[in-house]
């Protein structure tokens, strides 16, 4: 394995990091307000479709902006029915999850190819020149955000009332918050972040759109966020452990020497979450009235 | 007799209410499934086509004639199994999304009976044996994560439907590869396949294989104490465990009970479903049966019998789709059933459907009283006529 070699390897994982970052941040978000969102599986894939086609038609800045709307959208459309309407919140996200596969799948009949589209060179955001090669600049957003959310979870206000939501919405509602309203703006942001996550995939990274781009990613950012314990700063570690599997996966498939057949190099991320996930449990403590809506008596 | 007529005219009043409250749930189904089909329309025609004529096509190729019903219940029979798998977890009070991945690894252990030859009863009785317990083994590792490390079910099973994803690309590819045509594996012997029960239809006694197994699940959830068990700590586990009820033991009932019907899910697939009798590479007969299963799940309220009916109509969809996709002079593409599908998902996960239409719901209740005040009306005016 040669420096290049390493330095290859790095580049790639830091690339997969970002949408599990992204993602599972945005989870947090939601979670620590006392919502559980597995539509985010859904939210990547259609934003990453949406995000393509925006890019097409307004540049790539345009297509992450489209890509941040539409998964903001889909979280507006979780958290409405989940405060106001009291839903269940696993069967929502299976909904989502469901109707993000059929949309894209449709729309990329429309397009033309069945199953795949091809974003232009033109349409795709511009790398930038750094001393471990060419890479993304929605790396450094991605490097970025954690820190932001951990200072506005930890050092603000607006943190302290997330938390206080998804701890005892009782006390909250007591101290006259708005738990519906606060709910619905965590799980919107949290929807945009997958978004633009989803939309990073298909305009900075892969550079195409297929009917399975968000690949378990959704899943596998509700493993990340487990792992991390609801910290956003240890969901960016959690994102480079699981990018870096995926970029192990990648490069072991274009080894001349072909040790092991590709079907099974493909588990390999998979396994990985399966195996931390099933390390970590039993220390991580997830807020009270997670998963639960909440009525008034 | 004035009051006497008001009297029976009131309690008939009751009388439809009381029936009408009994059948809520089963109206809450429809309901939503009108709206997801309104949301399916509401896409057509922004995305340019006629949803009217889409949807005529649709019901007509999937209920039109007996070819079309046959068609439908050919492809609701695996949705029975893999709704079935995600409903006795529901009851159990977990989310087992795993149903694609144990739908794979009984399809593809159903395959294996290619292999060698036993007399035609045996088997198909072999194959499915191979496939529930091929189900049951893959459904299984996710419970005991969840028991011994308290991995949370929906990410162990979705990684477990990935993994199970290209261990079946795997097998198809190298091992169960048919020497003569490498894009599919071995067909299933003659002898091994499930009798065509409609001829010149892919309809064949599969469905009986899943109905039966629809009823069964329901006699042991309904009819003895494991099923008791599971139902109640489903139900409330505090209650349930305070009750004596090993929360351990119905956890793992109810995830091997799901593993087996989606494992004979697979063999339907693969043993009765004419013309090719194998898994063909890229899973294209398998891939989004597990998942359209939790649609039927839901739409059936989790109750096996509502199950059934819930299949043959998302069978019907899928059925009628396939008409749809070659229907007139700008078709629909099949996906539309998918976006459908999540839409009548997405309106079964709001409880109690109706309210989130108060207006609707008050204008109904103000109708409701005014009929009932012209009815007594006119029964008082004929009472005292």
């Amino acid at each position: 394995m040669s420096w290049n070699d390493i330095l290859s390897l790095l580049r790639i994982s830091l690339h997969a990091m970002v949408p599990i970052t992204l993602t599972a941040v945005g989870e947090i978000i939601g979670e620590t307000a006392g919502l559980f969102n597995i539509g985010l599986e859904g939210a990547l894939l259609l934003s990453a479709f949406a995000g393509a086609i925006g890019a097409e038609f307004g540049g790539p800045l345009f297509g992450l902006l489209v890509g941040m709307v539409v998964g903001a959208g889909l979280g507006l459309l979780f958290s409405v029915i989940n405060t106001y309407w009291k839903g269940t919140q696993m069967i929502t996200g299976i909904g989502i999850n469901l109707f993000a596969v059929g949309i894209v799948a449709f729309g990329l009949i429309k397009l033309g190819a069945p199953g795949f589209h091809d974003v232009p060179k033109a349409a795709e955001l511009a790398k930038l020149q750094t001393p471990i090669g060419a890479v993304s600049p929605m790396i450094f957003v991605a490097l970025i955000v954690p820190f932001i959310a951990y200072w506005f979870l930890k050092r603000t206000r607006a943190g302290l009332i997330l938390k206080a939501v998804g701890e005892a919405p009782e006390a909250a509602d007591v101290a006259g918050i708005n738990i519906n309203l606060v709910r619905l703006l965590a799980t919107t942001f949290g929807g945009a972040l997958a978004g633009l996550g989803g939309a990073y995939m298909s305009v900075c990274w892969i550079g195409s759109v297929t009917k399975d781009i968000s690949a378990g990613r959704g899943f596998i950012a509700l493993a990340t966020v487990v792992f991390s314990g609801l910290n956003p700063l240890l969901a960016l570690l959690g994102g480079f452990i699981f990018g870096f599997f995926q970029s192990l996966a990648t490069w072991i498939k274009t080894l001349p020497s072909k040790p092991i057949p590709w079907q099974f190099v493909e588990m390999l991320p998979y396994i990985v979450t399966l195996l931390v996930v099933s390390g970590v449990i039993g220390r991580v403590r997830f807020p009270k009235a997670l998963g639960k809506p909440y009525k008034r008596e | 007799m004035s009051s006497e007529v008001t009297k029976s005219s009131s309690r008939l009043w009751r009388a439809t209410g009381r029936t009408l409250t009994g059948l809520n749930p089963a109206l809450e189904s429809v309901l939503a499934g009108v709206v997801g089909l309104l949301a399916g329309a509401l896409l057509m025609w922004i995305w340019g086509y006629d949803p009217w004529k889409a949807y005529m096509a649709m019901f007509r190729g999937a209920y039109g004639d007996s070819y079309g019903l046959a068609s439908s219940a050919a492809r609701g029979a695996p949705l029975i199994l893999t709704a079935l798998t995600f409903s006795i977890c529901v009851r159990a009070g977990m989310f087992n999304i795993g149903a694609e991945g144990q739908l794979y690894m009984g399809a593809i252990a159903a395959v294996t009976i290619g292999y060698f030859t036993l007399p035609s009863g045996l088997h198909i009785t072999a194959g499915i044996i191979f496939a529930m317990i091929a189900g049951a083994v893959w459904s299984l590792v996710p419970a005991i994560l969840k028991l011994t490390r308290g991995v949370h079910e929906v990410i162990s099973t979705i990684m477990f439907n990935w993994i199970a994803r290209f261990l079946a690309f795997y097998m198809v590819a190298f091992i169960l590869v048919d020497p003569m045509r490498g894009e599919k594996t071995i067909s299933i012997p003659m002898n091994a396949r499930f009798p065509i029960l409609v001829r010149g239809t892919d309809l064949s006694y599969s469905l009986f294989a899943a109905v039966l197994f629809a009823i069964v699940i329901y006699f042991i959830l309904w009819h003895t104490t494991m099923g008791y068990e599971v139902r109640a700590s489903g139900f409330n586990p505090k209650a349930a465990r305070y009750g004596g009820i090993k929360s351990k033991r119905t956890m793992l009932t109810s995830f091997i009970l799901g593993g087996l019907a989606a494992g004979l899910a697979g063999a339907t697939v693969v043993m009765g479903n004419p013309p090719t009798y194998a898994v063909i590479s890229g899973l294209p007969q398998l891939m989004n049966v597990g998942f359209d299963g939790m649609a039927v799940a839901m739409v059936g309220r989790n109750h096996p019998i509502g199950i059934i009916i819930a299949a043959l109509f998302f069978g019907g969809l899928t059925a009628g789709g396939r008409v749809m996709q070659f229907y007139g002079s700008n078709p629909v593409p099949l996906e539309m059933v998918r976006i459908v599908m999540g839409a009548i998902v997405l309106a079964m996960s709001i409880p109690e459907l109706f309210r989130i239409f108060p207006a609707i719901k008050k204008q109904g209740t103000e109708l409701f009283s005014l009929l009932r005040r012209l009815t007594s009306r006119v029964s008082h005016k004929e009472g005292s006529a």
